[in-house]
């Protein structure tokens, strides 16, 4: 009899009886047991909650993503080392795009980095590289003056995403989140709990906040039926996992394992602009040099289809002869564009807007055409 | 959910309802629930031979796609072409959207299909997995 590995058990948050309560429908995303999308009866659907953070507020529980902490007095020279957007530009408070490289400059993973003090950072990490990432991050950072701590369990994190989310977490909060800039944190009392992270990030290219509340079960419900309740005059929508991935799409916000890997390095990726090669040493740094005068060979393109069907993960990409030219890394019907699109990485001649191409759909080539992207950008504020 | 007597059900979630020599075939409530919202109804041009078992077109929501299996053989006779402007007719009234109507080759293939009721314990056991 061939030998079982013993299955490690689905791991949970603390608002799964919550979300079960709801009617959620649950599935299993990287060992965790999260809601895709909530009964149409509460609002939900994944079109219906993808338009709800597009127009109004949605809100999902993101406490599945992890949490890294470096303090110390080197705890900026060791995030240097270990990121490649630049650190030292963060003020108190300022979060920052970025990512964790490999020597060979690709991705172990994209992160937030938040600066919470003069030498505190937080680093929010996916839920599926979590312990990759505390033994790369610590492995890393051992020659600095810097205490690594893995916290990942210490939260239960609640995004409220979308043009009406500030107003919503303003009822509920003292602190004046008007102030509080896109990428900025804020510290404050909410929902009756003190000191309490903010910060204007999220990965649905909208507006929007994320919350980090302790993580005991009795809070966590607490909180997320409170911010339900006051979000009560604004449409506000519970979402799952499914809308999470399509508003990240619309808005080319890369998916780990999709459009970054440990084999797409940061110029295939398209991620320059958060690529510091200016700043000091970092991991990554001489491969990304060598690649770059190498001559990048394939890019990351926004796919719209022109002909009937849906492009999805895997599929391949063709050329107009029917020749396979690169697959697709993401793709969906975009709920709030109203069209079928995909993100697919191509060689470069591939990559121009306009081009024409298709996508293999069982057995047939279907036409789509290169597009610019972001494929949605959120409309300036007016205000 | 009860599921309408007057038709036959697969252990893949489709319907198939007779009426003279023609029958009339879709997905179940439990089928369109499960997808979530659809956007995508995929079925071959009116004259296609179907087989009994067989995959004979595709239904996709956002996030999943899904063979749709041939509840009988016998040949398309007609296409729900409204389906393909408004699949989310399905999960509105999916006992109530055909996706084709066809001829039956061999109407005894019926026999070896699920009642309602059937269906029903079926489906019970499986949301309970």
């Amino acid at each position: 009899m061939p030998s079982v590995e013993a299955t490690p058990a689905v791991r949970k948050t603390a608002l799964n009886a919550v979300h079960r309560q709801m009617g959620a429908k649950m599935v299993e995303f990287n060992g965790w047991d999260m809601p895709v999308e909530y009964p149409a009866s509460l609002g939900g659907g994944i079109i219906a909650e993808h338009i709800a953070v597009r127009t109004g507020v949605g809100i999902f529980d993101v406490s599945h993503m992890g949490d890294i902490r470096l303090a110390g007095p080197q705890a900026l020279a060791a995030v240097q080392h270990i990121s490649m957007n630049d650190a030292s530009k963060l003020a108190i408070g300022q979060a920052q795009y970025s990512a964790l490289l490999y020597p060979e400059g690709t991705f172990v993973d994209d992160v937030i980095v938040h600066r919470l003090a003069e030498d505190e950072y937080l680093l929010v990490i996916n839920a599926g590289t979590r312990e990759k990432d505390f033994s790369w991050v610590r492995d890393n950072t051992c020659q600095f003056d810097c205490a690594v701590e893995n916290l990942s369990d210490d939260f239960t994190q609640i995004a409220i995403q979308g043009p009406k989310g500030v107003n919503l977490l303003q009822k509920l909060t003292a602190a004046d989140l008007t102030t509080v800039k896109f990428y900025w944190v804020t510290r404050g009392r909410l929902c009756g709990l003190d000191n309490i992270l903010m910060g204007r990030t999220g990965y649905t290219a909208e507006d929007g906040f994320e919350i980090y509340i302790p993580t005991d079960e009795a809070t966590s419900a607490r909180v997320w039926n409170e911010i339900l309740a006051a979000g009560k005059e604004f449409g506000v929508v519970p979402c799952g996992l499914g809308a999470r991935n399509t508003l990240r799409l619309e808005g080319k916000l890369p998916l780990y394992g999709h459009e970054i890997s440990d084999t797409i390095n940061v110029w295939e990726a398209g991620l320059d602009r958060f690529c510091k090669m200016e700043k000091a040493e970092f991991v990554g740094r001489a491969a990304l040099e060598k690649a770059k005068a190498a001559g990048v060979k394939r890019t990351l393109a926004g796919l719209e289809m022109t002909e009937r069907g849906i492009a999805r993960d895997g599929y391949k990409v063709l050329d107009a002869g029917g020749h396979e030219i690169g697959h697709v890394t993401s793709g969906s019907p975009a709920p709030y564009l109203k069209k079928n699109i995909a993100l697919a990485y191509v060689p470069l001649e591939f990559g121009t807007v306009g081009t024409a191409v298709k996508v293999e759909i069982r057995g047939q080539g279907a036409g789509a055409v290169v597009v610019p992207t972001p494929f949605y950008k959120r409309p300036k504020k007016t205000a | 959910m009860s599921y309408p007597a007057d038709r036959k059900y697969t252990k893949e979630h489709e319907w198939i309802q007779v009426n003279g020599n023609s029958a009339a075939v879709g997905i179940t409530h439990y089928a369109q629930e499960s997808l979530g919202d659809i956007v995508f109804v995929e079925v071959p041009k009116v004259g296609a031979e179907l087989t009994a078992g067989k995959t004979f077109g595709t239904v996709e929501s956002v996030k999943a796609v899904s063979d749709l299996f041939a509840p009988a053989s016998g040949t398309v006779t007609e296409v729900n072409g409204e389906l393909a402007t408004a699949p989310e007719k399905v999960n509105k009234d999916a006992h109530g959207s055909w996706m084709v109507k066809m001829t039956l080759k061999h109407p005894g293939e019926l026999d070896g299909l699920l009642s309602s009721a059937d269906y029903e314990k079926f489906v019970a056991e499986e949301a309970g997995h």
